[in-house]
């Protein structure tokens, strides 16, 4: 694999015309071939980041390389690079579908002829070619999402960024979206991910970071960084009718209904807890995650970080 | 990109721009028709043989160039005006600043765009002319480059106004109160000779006053002020308004946060 990452990102800052802060020095990069989540709670500064890589939004300082190419010196090539996918829908609603995939291929010079072909090829992958000659507007909200990625893979970019792209998407249509960029990716195509879906991003990517307040507090690879997690919250399932007052050796139960019980349990006491129900001759129907791991340490991590920086004020504001 | 995908790019916005405003022809190219339609049998019907002639032709003759002007002005205003603030409102700008295409690719794109229209305009309104008076064009190529080049400058200034347009009133308040009295005062009615001399000076500082009377000479070969400095001031005109356009896609000028 070639050594020139598909996104590097230098000290990049954005203070926007109110004076707020949206990034404050950021450095990443996101290497070929990636499925990569760049994640954090709203308003942390990801759609800006995308926003600058994608030049809707002008940075005040810092670089920004897509594949090699400055978004400032070399546009045009950083640009032929980059497919996006908006958080918000972003196409003229009076259009037809076709037309909508087959400009935004013309714009990246692509022959009238070419763009039909592709245009009909990604909106048949996505399952909206039914659908092609009618209005967008007549689009469902999964639909015109869909549309939003045959729009952004028309000209084959080497790396697409997708802004939340499953937001307001029924599950069903979820996981077949994740198949489809699961196969985009695995043919070559870098791909950022930013969701608010936390299990999502577990199960699709495999590099991460995670954005707060304009600052990135987290950068590794998912399983280092799922390695962190060393407690894990689960609901079981029981056959018995489990007493009102519920002690077990070594753990912390809580109580939900006649019938199950959550318990937090730390790496590799599992087996623990299974004695310890067994001595009290409880029988385990079931077992579920209560949350993913992830989600777990995402949270703690903004926890930390708000901690952290309500330290730093109050440190300032007495040295003032 | 290189000449042909620019070629491409440039292509692409232009179609799409004319099938912008061929699907909603009832909006864009029948109201102006019926307008101007009006005009021809209210001033030059009804009214205009009663006025008897203007500078040695019939008031209809006259006031035939002055009305197709008007319609290649505020044809190519409104199409560029509407459009790239409609795509600003619905964000589908966006799908042109994300892509490869040069600043001034998109510019040639949206302004041609405007100038089809407002030609297109132009030419229905000429043959409707020909159901009310005989129309016989003095100098061609002249009539045509002049109505071109109005129509380039309309558009970029269509261009300027939908980039500082915040809501669909500020894409209205120009037209209103600044196109229109510009338009009326600039000659499509009357003769400037037939003003008191301060009056006829003031109109001398229109610039749709050398336009109009450009266009009016090469269709019956009789002009107000010369055709030569109002070719002149109208290519002026084109290059600081293409510059200052550019300029404001460079900059992201109300488009880029």
């Amino acid at each position: 694999m070639s050594s020139i990452p598909a996104l590097r990102i230098e000290n990049l800052r954005k203070v926007y015309d109110n004076g707020f802060a949206a990034l404050k020095g950021i450095d990443l990069e996101v290497q070929q071939g990636d499925f990569f989540a760049l994640l954090g709670p709203n308003g942390a500064g990801k759609s800006t980041t995308i926003g600058i890589i994608c030049s809707l939004v002008q940075k005040t300082e810092g670089t920004v390389k897509v594949f090699d190419y400055d978004i400032d010196t070399d546009f045009p090539m950083a640009k032929k690079q980059l497919g996006v996918v908006p958080q918000e829908f972003n196409f003229n609603h009076f259009e037809n579908v076709i037309d909508i995939v087959v400009t935004q291929a013309g714009y990246y010079g692509l022959p009238r002829e070419l763009a039909r072909q592709r245009a009909e090829k990604y909106l048949r992958l996505l399952d909206i070619w039914d659908k092609a000659h009618g209005p967008s507007r007549a689009l469902s909200g999964g639909m015109k999402r869909r549309l939003m990625i045959a729009r952004a893979l028309v000209h084959e970019p080497r790396l697409l960024i997708l802004d939340e792209p499953t937001a307001g998407v029924d599950i069903e249509l979820r996981r077949s979206m994740w198949e489809f960029l699961q196969e985009v990716n695995a043919a070559g195509t870098t791909i950022i991910l930013t969701t608010h879906y936390l299990e999502e991003a577990e199960s699709l990517c495999r590099n991460i970071a995670i954005i707060d307040e304009g600052n990135i507090i987290q950068n590794s690879s998912m399983r280092d960084l799922l390695r962190q997690s060393n407690l894990e919250s689960f609901v079981l399932d029981v056959q018995e009718n489990l007493p009102a007052q519920l002690v077990l050796d070594g753990f912390s139960p809580v109580r939900i209904d006649d019938h199950s019980l959550e318990v937090s349990v730390e790496r590799g006491r599992m087996n623990d807890l299974f004695v310890a129900l067994n001595a009290l001759n409880i029988h385990v129907i079931s077992m579920r995650n209560k949350t993913n791991r992830l989600e777990q340490l995402f949270v703690s991590m903004l926890e930390d970080n708000d901690r952290k920086l309500a330290a730093e004020r109050a440190k300032s504001g007495a040295s003032a | 990109m290189n000449r042909h995908e620019i070629w491409v790019a440039f292509t692409t916005i232009l179609v799409k721009e004319i099938r912008r405003f061929m699907r909603i022809w009832p909006q864009t190219l029948v109201p102006p028709v019926i307008t101007v339609t009006l005009y021809f049998i209210i001033f030059g019907n009804l009214i205009g043989s009663r006025i008897g002639e203007m500078d040695g032709y019939s008031y209809m003759e006259f006031v035939v160039p002055g009305l197709i002007m008007m319609g290649v002005i505020t044809n190519s205003y409104s199409n560029v005006v509407s459009s790239f603030f409609g795509a600003k409102f619905q964000h589908s700008i966006e799908e042109l600043i994300v892509s490869p295409v040069p600043n001034w690719v998109i510019l040639a794109g949206f302004v041609i765009g405007g100038v089809t229209r407002g030609l297109a305009v132009g030419l229905i309104v000429t043959l409707m002319s020909l159901f009310f008076t005989k129309l016989h064009i003095n100098n061609v190529p002249l009539t045509i480059l002049v109505a071109l080049l109005t129509s380039i400058l309309f558009s970029i200034a269509g261009l300027i106004n939908a980039v500082f347009a915040n809501n669909f009133d500020d894409i209205s308040i120009i037209p209103t109160f600044v196109l229109t009295p510009l338009i009326y005062l600039g000659g499509v009615f009357y003769s400037v000779s037939l003003l008191p001399e301060f009056w006829a000076g003031v109109s001398k500082i229109n610039p749709v006053l050398y336009m109009v009377n450009a266009f009016r000479y090469g269709v019956l070969g009789i002009s107000d002020i010369s055709v030569g400095f109002a070719l002149a001031m109208v290519a002026g005109f084109i290059v600081v308004a293409f510059s200052y356009a550019l300029h404001l896609l460079n900059t992201g000028t109300r488009i880029r946060s």
